[in-house]
């Protein structure tokens, strides 16, 4: 079952005095690579959408993916949980990605596995016509669990995980569609993190919400970030510097520069990146 | 006031706006008319049937309509009176007055008695056929628009199906004979006719299954998967039953045509009279293997075969009234069930 890891953990024992440093503060700590990508072309039939991109992301950090439209940073976000491969004519010509080192385009690793513990939160938040209860159950349902008692637990827990729980805690069993815009991306967040993921993938989670609920979002991640690795495209570079440890820019697909988010907008090292992130063009 | 008259907003007299009300009514006055059509045909089977329906003593239903066989009806003078009798009535008239015995009667056929095999059969026909026709029709619309990908031959395939809508229902009736009849031999059964207005529908009913599968949104799909489910998991769960309103919709126009058309089941399933009801019969299998007498059918053969006179017109408008009858109760059912899914399921 398990043919994502070897180990019977994929989370690695804690090294707790990494962790106390601050993020972004001086040379990296010996954080850990939890996804490598590695020389990766993209294409969408014959258009390429990605070009040789090669980059790293550490394990328990925020990643944010910022560019243009068009640049690929979406595309290369889905590829981690292969949500490509619902579209036709996709393919990754070169290269790989590895998520704890291994190919997760490799013929044993089954996609069912990878997608529970890649998670996603969409652009567009789409919660299902179902009660907020039976949206947060939906996964572990999937997996065979039926125990009452687990499934309210859980409940609870991912509800309060993201943030959400005082809200609706009264009305679990209305349509998740009677909450507010913010509150349903919260929901789909709280939906996500259900069924224990390692990595929540986060599509432009903010691009419909209002000023308000993004802050909520935003402060969301500050508190998800110990738990899980957490991968944000935006276009929002406020978004970006306010909530992530790394950022990587994107341009017309290709990485333009990888480095921690302080760097990124203070100091870049590219005059493409300068120009993107001081408003000059995109 | 002449000031008043010139301000620049006055209308313009111009051919524009002549065309534009003559269009105007030229749209209403078709809808009306199509409204109107509607109404004549409705009233007029309403006003001719409901005298057969109803009487005008208690229970004012004619209930022997609804719950017996059809019978002939016998007509005679008998001591300067006009007798309508139906066959049982005429013939214990019979055996009380032994002077009848050779009256002189004009016999009708089918014109006494009740039409309560037409309605079982009507009912069985619609209920086993659309439970083919949604069987297929919907796994068909899930493969088209979840599994198959768009290409070539998908697109032929749907052109095939749209094709196969416009086909004419005697011909379907004729496949059905040919196929289902002759070469399986299932002879004149219920069977035969369930199939053959089974594939008479199913053009309608995958088109319809489809649209109401391609109108769930993407991010249901998209969200299900994320979170580890396998495709039938996403179609089962979280796809299907949000495009059930619409395939109801479907089913409704389905049942409406499945209850009404007569050239597909002439051949293959329906029996001019029969005097079993479908339930008497000696095997359960042979429930299948039986043919059944049909309301739409009936009206056919009450209508064609006999000369026309007032006793026929009472049968053929009293079945045609219940026949409309039924068919808008099975079609108020499938609203109801559809408006209550919509509410469960909106988004």
């Amino acid at each position: 079952m398990d043919t994502l890891a070897p180990a019977p953990t994929l989370r690695p024992p804690s090294a707790p005095a990494a962790a106390s440093s601050a993020p972004g503060s001086g040379p990296a700590p010996a954080a850990e690579t939890l996804i490598e990508i590695d020389h990766v072309d993209f294409f969408y039939g014959a258009v390429q959408a990605l070009h040789d991109i090669s980059l790293s992301i550490q394990d328990k950090k925020v990643t944010a993916f910022i560019g243009p439209s068009g640049c690929g940073k979406s595309t290369l976000l889905r590829c981690f949980n292969r949500m490509n491969d619902l579209i036709d004519g996709t393919r990754i010509a070169k290269g790989s990605i590895k998520i704890r080192g291994i190919d997760i385009h490799r013929p044993d690793v089954d996609v069912i596995e990878l997608r529970k513990r890649v998670g996603m939160v969409f652009q567009k938040s789409n919660p299902f016509p179902k009660s907020i209860y039976e949206n947060i159950t939906y996964g572990l349902k999937l997996q065979g669990v039926s125990n009452k008692a687990r499934l309210d637990e859980v409940v609870e827990k991912s509800l309060r995980g993201a943030a959400l729980w005082e809200e609706v805690k009264d009305r679990l069993h209305t349509s998740g569609l009677g909450l507010s815009g913010g509150q349903q991306q919260r929901l789909c967040i709280a939906r996500a993190i259900a069924v224990e993921p390692e990595i929540i993938l986060m599509d432009e989670p903010c691009s419909a919400l209002d000023p308000v609920a993004t802050a909520k979002v935003e402060e969301l991640i500050q508190t998800l970030r110990t738990r899980f690795t957490i991968v944000i495209v935006t276009h929002n570079m406020q978004q970006a510097a306010r909530c992530s440890d790394k950022t990587a820019f994107f341009y017309m697909g290709k990485l333009i520069e990888y480095a921690d988010t302080r760097n990124i907008f203070m100091n870049p090292a590219n005059p493409q990146t300068e120009a993107y992130v001081s408003g000059r063009f995109g | 006031m002449s000031a008043a008259a010139t301000h620049p907003f006055q209308p313009q007299p111009s051919a524009a706006r002549r065309s534009e009300s003559a269009i105007f009514w030229l749209f209403r006055g078709a809808t009306y008319f199509v409204l109107l059509c509607g109404a004549v045909v409705f009233l007029n089977i309403f006003v001719k049937g409901s005298r057969t329906v109803f009487q005008t003593q208690a229970p004012f239903v004619n209930t022997a309509f609804f719950t017996e066989s059809p019978e002939s009806l016998y007509v005679f003078q008998w001591q300067g009176q006009k007798m309508e009798l139906g066959d049982k009535e005429f013939r214990a008239f019979k055996e009380k007055n032994p002077a009848a015995a050779n009256v002189k009667a004009e016999s009708y056929v089918y014109c006494a008695g009740g039409i309560f095999p037409c309605i079982v059969g009507t009912v069985l026909l619609v209920v086993g056929s659309m439970a083919i026709a949604l069987t297929l029709g919907v796994s068909a619309a899930v493969y088209l628009n979840e599994y198959a990908r768009d290409g070539t031959f998908i697109r032929f395939v749907r052109l095939a199906i749209l094709n196969l809508a416009g086909v004419p229902s005697i011909v379907f009736g004729l496949f059905g004979f040919g196929m289902f009849v002759i070469f399986f031999g299932w002879n004149v059964s219920l069977l035969a006719g369930w199939f053959t207005l089974a594939f008479m529908v199913l053009p309608v009913v995958i088109t319809a299954s489809e649209e109401s599968l391609k109108a769930v949104p993407k991010g249901f799909r998209e969200g299900s998967l994320a979170l580890g489910a396998t495709k039938w998991q996403t179609i089962y769960k979280n796809v299907v039953p949000y495009a059930l309103p619409g395939i109801l919709t479907s089913s409704i126009l389905g049942i409406a045509r499945v209850a009404g058309e007569t050239a597909p089941i002439m051949f293959t399933a329906a029996y001019v009279v029969r005097d079993k009801l479908p339930w008497q019969v000696d095997h359960f299998s042979d429930f299948f293997f039986q043919g059944v007498m049909a309301l739409p059918y009936h009206i056919y053969v009450v209508s064609s075969k006999i000369p026309q006179n007032e006793y026929t017109e009472r049968v053929q408008y009293g079945t045609a009234f219940v026949f409309l009858f039924i068919v808008a109760l099975i079609a108020t059912a499938s609203i109801v069930l559809r408006s209550k899914l919509r509410n469960r399921y909106k988004w």
